[in-house]
């Protein structure tokens, strides 16, 4: 592995190390760049991951405090953990499910098609799926996305057995295993997928793409790549032109360290995204860096969530094997006939037994509770994933008075759901019972949202300089060699597990930052 | 913040105090009953009681509900603010009806709880309940969940698609294995 020097202003920093960030750098290393790659968290690996679902919380999770505000149920039930996402090597490629789907046409233009609804601050996307089309090839391929490229789909298991028989007695078309970046066949180095049923905890077989495995070591490998884990920055620094200039990081003793560069690119989720763009805020730029818009941390979008449990009187055994088995895809259209805009996605969910009694019914105790957690064997569950409004006034704050251990604001998360999101949620659980009522389920469980995983929209991107933070590459409307490299950039939230098209828009952004540095101009 | 503080509050007791900074939770052996380093006997005994009467499984015996008394004991000898809750609440559910929790009636046990189900106190021995029960091997194989899979190679040769109570699902939607 590569050691730049703190003083070397010809390196590009990188921070964050998941789907964008990991994927960012080694695109850069490929192409030559120097980078240095900045991660919170510490570096774990298949071999220190555990098939253990608290022992890989407390290893993987975000676990710094945050406060939130809203009237979501997140807000109630887990008030200091809005986002179930990882401080760790590989960022929440550790922990994600695999589903890759791209976005579809009309979702990039969700002000065109959703017009009239109030409250939301809708916008189209400044690029098109016709944009991004070789690029979500690019990911396919890189990533390994099953029924792409002629990889065929994964197994189902037990729990997408349920669904499909459900699912196909009430109507639904599209029914299968998914697009899925985890190998049904051995590739790129990796093994074919044990059916472990650990997605959620660090795949120990490593047939799950995890920027961790791919894309990290084949960018050390090219020689380029300086990897620093348990290094948090704390601020962007500018120089009086407005140019970034450089990152203020500690490392894991605490140690105050200033990595110069030529260009930064953020990629830390999209709630330390905003955070630490607010947290850089100086004289020459008071409300935050990349803010003349006042759209840094707003427009928070989490997805229209909530899973549906079947109970049977056969035994299902739901835990064995890959967590989103399958999906259902008729919902995820545009038809507003349905009560409201916009479209969602069905896909398995399973979680073992630690995690069913933590989250079917958070809070909840006694003989009722205890009743239903003996059926356990006999569930099948479904996770609902779709569109959600964006709203300017859900957002990432900086917390006024609680300070971090470095000395810096936490981040506030408020959200309150819209009334679009709210009849889509409705709408979902009662299709999601349907499907499961279909196979002869004998009770239907509503669950509510967990903490959120897709976090989404806080540094939005925009046509226009004063409508969002960032232009269709990425590329901060106030400072060109400032980039934003992760699910912040969405404009809309679209129905569609966003990892691919984050991993996307890191391939076109390294292509872009190349060209650009080329000419000189960043 | 330290991840055993995160929790310490309201329903946020989910993501609680139980599981150590080593993330592995204590397994004490079977059928002993632990030895206690912070709690009183009565005190140990009440919490005992309670956490079988937060989580009710008949299926179990006291093993695994003495180590979540054993993880609380470790808590409150790690910090006496958690030990002066422990103390504390033992003491509110004593005085609930005049008489000695653990003499209560399994009905007057929930209705003594249901009473406090929103203090501090009794969503710290809910949320260690609920992380140290339901991460026992015991309890794993009394609720039928096989856990991890990884020693013997995942669940693909290990029952992940031997559902036989629904029609076969076709190809094109689901591959057989490689």
């Amino acid at each position: 592995m590569a050691e730049h020097e703190l003083s070397d202003d010809s390196v590009i920093v990188v921070i964050g190390s998941g789907a964008g960030g990991g994927t960012l750098a080694n695109e850069l290393c490929q192409k030559g760049f120097k980078v240095v790659l900045l991660e919170a968290g510490q570096h774990q690996s298949s071999t220190t991951f555990h098939n253990e679902e608290w022992f890989a919380f407390n290893q993987l999770a975000w676990l710094d405090k945050r406060t939130t505000s809203g009237n979501w149920r997140v807000a109630k039930d887990f008030p200091n953990l809005p986002a179930w996402i990882c401080k760790t090597v590989g960022g929440t490629t550790t922990h994600w499910a695999g589903a890759s789907l791209r976005l579809q046409e009309h979702e990039f233009k969700a002000k065109t098609h959703y017009s009239g609804i109030d409250g939301a601050n809708l916008m189209d996307w400044p690029l098109t799926l016709s944009d991004l089309e070789p690029y979500y090839a690019k990911a396919e391929t890189k990533m390994g996305v099953t029924r792409t490229n002629d990889i065929p789909g994964l197994p189902g298991n037990n729990n997408f057995k349920v669904m499909y028989n459900g699912a196909t007695r009430v109507g639904y078309k599209t029914v299968h295993t998914g697009r899925m970046a985890i190998n049904s066949q051995p590739r790129d180095g990796r093994s074919a997928c044990w059916q472990l049923g650990f997605c959620f905890q660090g795949c120990k077989s490593g047939a799950k793409w995890s920027t961790l495995y791919t894309e990290i070591p084949k960018a050390e490998a090219t020689g380029k790549l300086d990897l620093r884990p348990e290094s948090m920055v704390m601020q962007i620094q500018h120089d009086t032109n407005g140019k970034a200039t450089g990152v203020l990081y500690a490392d894991k003793d605490g140690q105050h360290l200033l990595q110069k560069a030529r260009v930064v690119c953020v990629a830390g989720n999209s709630i330390e995204t905003p955070r630490l763009l607010l947290n850089s805020s100086s004289s020459t730029f008071p409300n935050g860096l990349a803010n003349s818009s006042g759209q840094v941390g707003k427009n928070y979008m989490r997805h229209t969530t909530g899973s549906v449990f079947g109970v049977f009187k056969k035994p299902v055994h739901f835990y064995r094997g890959t967590v989103m088995a399958g999906i259902i895809q008729d919902e995820a259209i545009l038809d507003t006939k349905r009560g409201f805009t916009g479209g969602f996605e069905m896909e398995t969910i399973s979680l073992g037994l630690p995690f069913t009694a933590a989250f079917l019914d958070p809070g909840a105790w006694g003989a009722n509770y205890t009743n239903l957690l003996e059926q356990y064997p006999n569930m099948a569950a479904m996770w609902i994933v779709g569109e959600d409004m964006p709203q300017e006034k859900n957002a990432v704050t900086l917390h006024p008075t609680e300070k971090d251990k470095l000395g810096l604001p936490i981040p506030n998360v408020h959200y309150d759901d819209h009334a679009n999101d709210l009849a889509m949620r409705t709408y979902a659980f009662k299709k999601g019972a349907a499907v499961y009522q279909a196979v002869g389920a004998t009770r239907t469980i509503e669950v509510p949202p967990y903490p959120s995983t897709h976090n989404l929209g806080t540094c939005r991107q925009s046509e226009k300089p004063g409508d969002g933070v960032c232009n269709k590459w990425g590329q901060t409307h106030d400072i060109k060699n400032l980039f934003i490299s992760d699910g912040s950039q969405f404009t809309t939230s679209a129905a569609e597990n966003p990892t691919l098209t984050i991993v996307t828009l890191a391939i076109r952004q390294a292509d872009y930052i190349a060209e650009q540095g080329g000419k000189q101009n960043i | 913040m330290k991840r055993r503080e995160f929790l310490k509050t309201g329903a946020m007791a989910v993501v609680g105090t139980a599981v150590a900074a080593s993330g592995i939770v204590a397994r004490a052996a079977e059928e002993a009953v632990p030895k206690f380093s912070t709690l009183k006997p009565h005190e140990a005994q009440t919490l005992l009681q309670a956490s079988r009467q937060i989580f009710p499984h008949k299926k179990l015996g006291d093993a695994p509900y003495w180590k979540v008394v054993s993880e609380l004991d470790a808590a409150a000898q790690a910090d006496p603010s958690v030990a002066k809750l422990l103390t504390d609440g033992v003491a509110q559910l004593d005085g609930f009806n005049g008489s000695k929790f653990i003499e209560l009636s399994d009905k007057q046990k929930v209705e003594a709880l249901k009473s406090i189900e929103t203090t501090p106190f009794f969503q710290k021995v809910r949320g260690v309940d609920l992380q140290t029960l339901y991460s026992d091997p015991a309890v794993f194989k009394a609720l039928k969940y096989q856990g991890a899979s990884y020693a013997m190679g995942g669940y693909l040769h290990h029952g992940f698609n031997d559902l036989e109570w629904l029609p076969d699902v076709p190809q094109s939607a689901s591959p057989k294995p490689a």
